[in-house]
């Protein structure tokens, strides 16, 4: 494991506040919490001596990390642009438009779905059914959903990323 | 008519936080079952005939009373926050409004049950929620309703989030508990039940957060008067999220006596179809359940009108009828192409498979693939039997309900549209025009706007 891989105190503090939540011996529940605290303070990915870092925390096997960080889509196994644009393309999304909000993304940024833009700022990626169906069509930057797109509110929120101005927590 | 039991208080200003909840009669249903035993709020809960609001209805009171209760060994209530079925938007509607009408909830739910810990297990996405979910907690516990001894009885509970982390499947309840357990969300087979082994080996009730919520209203009013509302086995109300080609998509309480005709096109709910166009067709309970076109969807086979409850929305079994479901509505207007629609269901299901059976691994993947082709103009007529072929092998040969769940939008889709299917499949040059209504027309005409 690489030394220079450490959360800092105060993540630290966080880390041991989730572990509380299960009893005794049940420490490897705080898994899956944990990978979204490491992915967020560690550039957006999980790497795989991240990976082991938090293997090492919980007292658990690589192995069990990798599995379940493979298995979750939330958790990126490669590395990804500072604003990952996730465009919901599920049935609802699509019935209001979502095939064109996603061409309209691919154009204006000359990205196809599941890249990265050269300047490393942009991601665009496609996802399933994220629980918005009656605000489509969506999509998720961050933490936050940004619903009821049209063409004109995307290019908006592209720019406000641009200018670093786009809340992603 | 509408009543109104769960968002009755939902347009109220800062009801999210603990003092304006309180203000307005919240809490009041804990008080209230701190003073009866816990047989009693099971009981309750029985009487009210409250039915699991997640999709599969099971009988909320009778699966409580399964629940083990060995000596020594700790109980757990665990919310099934990870609302992922397509066109189902309900409980976060009420997690992110009315926080605190599901803590209440929970707290009446774990001490019914026994359980000094509870979990909800809220899907990855919904990261925001989670901080309105931490908020009212912390305040229940600062007003002493959680922590330990609550409100003087010597019943202790605390309350944890836990945030998945994108996938489907963890809504299924062993999947989740594996999940919660640190674990890939691969279902288990049961038995053992989560009531005998469920987390951690443990016994454990898994129950939707509108479920829980309806504890709430069921303690306030009592079980007896809460079944008075609805109609049969459909009592109390129903929240659905109404999306697609309608004119008001949102989320609406109804108790379940409305016709499907009148929450489609009254005013009161989704306000009709945009642009004076026609209803095709829809899904009335996520996107698991069978699709019907317009003219079984508002009247049943027999010329009935149908009803927005369990019972009339499955009249006539697959062949004709449908599911209630999540409560996910999705309305087709007359452009929208079926075989489109369905092709984006079969993918979203093939991503979602956790991998463990066979059946549906292998077998979401190739009716993608088959729809695929036929929407990229190359399909061939047999593709339409080889969909069907595939469907009936994952249909009730895996583990958990997710291989039915892929399985029952295509074979529903065949049933209805095969002739929408067949003529995609004759007309490669036709796919970007729209196949219309052909023979399964909407029986309300259009209303000019």
């Amino acid at each position: 494991m690489s030394e220079n891989i450490a959360f800092t105190p105060e993540t630290m503090t966080q880390v041991h506040k989730i572990i509380a939540r299960y009893p005794e011996g049940k420490q490897k529940s705080a898994l899956i919490p944990l990978l979204h605290v490491a992915q967020k303070e560690f550039g957006g990915w999980l790497a795989v001596p991240i990976m082991d870092y938090v293997a090492e925390i919980l007292s658990i096997q690589p192995i069990e990390v990798y599995e379940v960080a493979t298995f979750y889509t939330m958790f990126n196994m490669k590395p990804v642009g500072k604003y990952v644009l996730e465009v919901c393309q599920t049935g609802p999304c699509m019935l209001n438009g979502s095939d064109g909000i996603i061409k309209h993304i691919r154009e204006t940024l000359n990205i196809e779905v599941g890249q990265t833009s050269a300047d490393g700022l942009f991601t665009l990626k496609t996802v399933e059914c994220l629980g918005a169906c009656g605000y489509a069509p969506m999509m998720q930057v961050g933490d936050f959903y940004h619903e009821h797109l049209t063409n004109e509110k995307v290019t908006e929120i592209i720019a406000l990323c641009r200018e670093g101005q786009l809340a992603l927590d | 008519m509408s009543k109104k039991l769960l968002l009755k208080d939902a347009h109220i200003e800062g009801i999210r936080f603990f003092e304006t909840y309180r203000k307005h009669g919240g809490y009041e249903a804990a008080e209230k079952a701190f003073k009866m035993t816990p047989e009693e709020i099971t009981e309750e809960v029985k009487t009210s005939g409250l039915r699991g609001r997640g999709g599969a209805g099971f009988p909320t009171g009778l699966k409580w009373s399964f629940l083990a209760k060995p000596e020594g060994v700790p109980r757990y209530l665990v919310v099934n926050a990870d609302e992922s079925e397509p066109g189902t938007f309900k409980d976060r509607y009420l997690m992110e409004f009315l926080p605190h009408l599901l803590i209440e909830g929970m707290i009446i739910s774990s001490f019914a049950l026994g359980a000094n810990t509870a979990y909800i297990y809220i899907r990855g996405e919904y990261a925001w929620i989670v901080d309105i979910l931490e908020k009212a907690i912390d305040e229940a516990k600062a007003a002493g309703f959680l922590g330990k001894n609550i409100l003087g009885t010597g019943y202790d509970l605390e309350i944890y989030m836990q945030r998945g982390a994108g996938a489907y499947i963890c809504g299924e309840e062993t999947a989740l508990l594996e999940s919660l357990e640190g674990k890939r969300g691969n279902p288990r087979l049961k038995p053992p039940f989560p009531a005998v082994k469920g987390l951690w080996e443990c016994p454990t009730v898994v129950n939707n957060v509108e479920t829980i919520a309806a504890v709430v209203p069921i303690i306030n009013i009592t079980g007896a008067e809460y079944a008075k509302i609805g109609v049969g086995r459909s009592t109390g109300t129903k929240l659905i999220s109404a999306c697609g080609n309608i004119n008001k998509p949102g989320v609406y309480e109804i108790d379940m006596t409305i016709t499907v005709e009148e929450f489609i096109y009254s005013d009161e709910y989704c306000g009709g179809i945009p642009n004076g166009k026609r209803l095709k067709a829809c899904i009335p309970g996520g996107s698991s359940v069978p699709i019907v076109p317009a003219n079984l969807l508002l009247r049943t086979i027999n010329g009935e009108p149908r009803y927005m409850n369990y019972e009339s929305l499955a009249d006539g079994g697959f062949a004709t009828g449908t599911m209630m479901g999540s409560g996910g509505f999705i309305v087709l207007d007359e452009d929208q192409s079926v075989v489109k629609h369905t092709l984006t269901l079969s993918h979203f299901y093939m991503h979602e498979s956790c991998g463990q059976c066979t059946p549906c691994r292998e077998g979401t993947g190739w009716m993608w693939r088959i729809l695929k082709n036929i929407n990229a103009g190359k399909g061939k007529m047999e593709d339409i039997d080889l969909l069907w072929d595939v469907q009936r092998k994952i249909e009730g040969n895996t583990i958990c309900p997710l291989g039915d769940a892929a399985a029952w939008p295509v074979a529903a889709a065949i049933r209805h549209f095969r002739d929408e299917f067949e003529w995609y499949i004759d007309n490669p040059e036709a796919l970007t025009r729209n196949y219309g209504l052909a023979n399964y027309a909407d029986p309300i005409p259009a209303v000019a706007q």
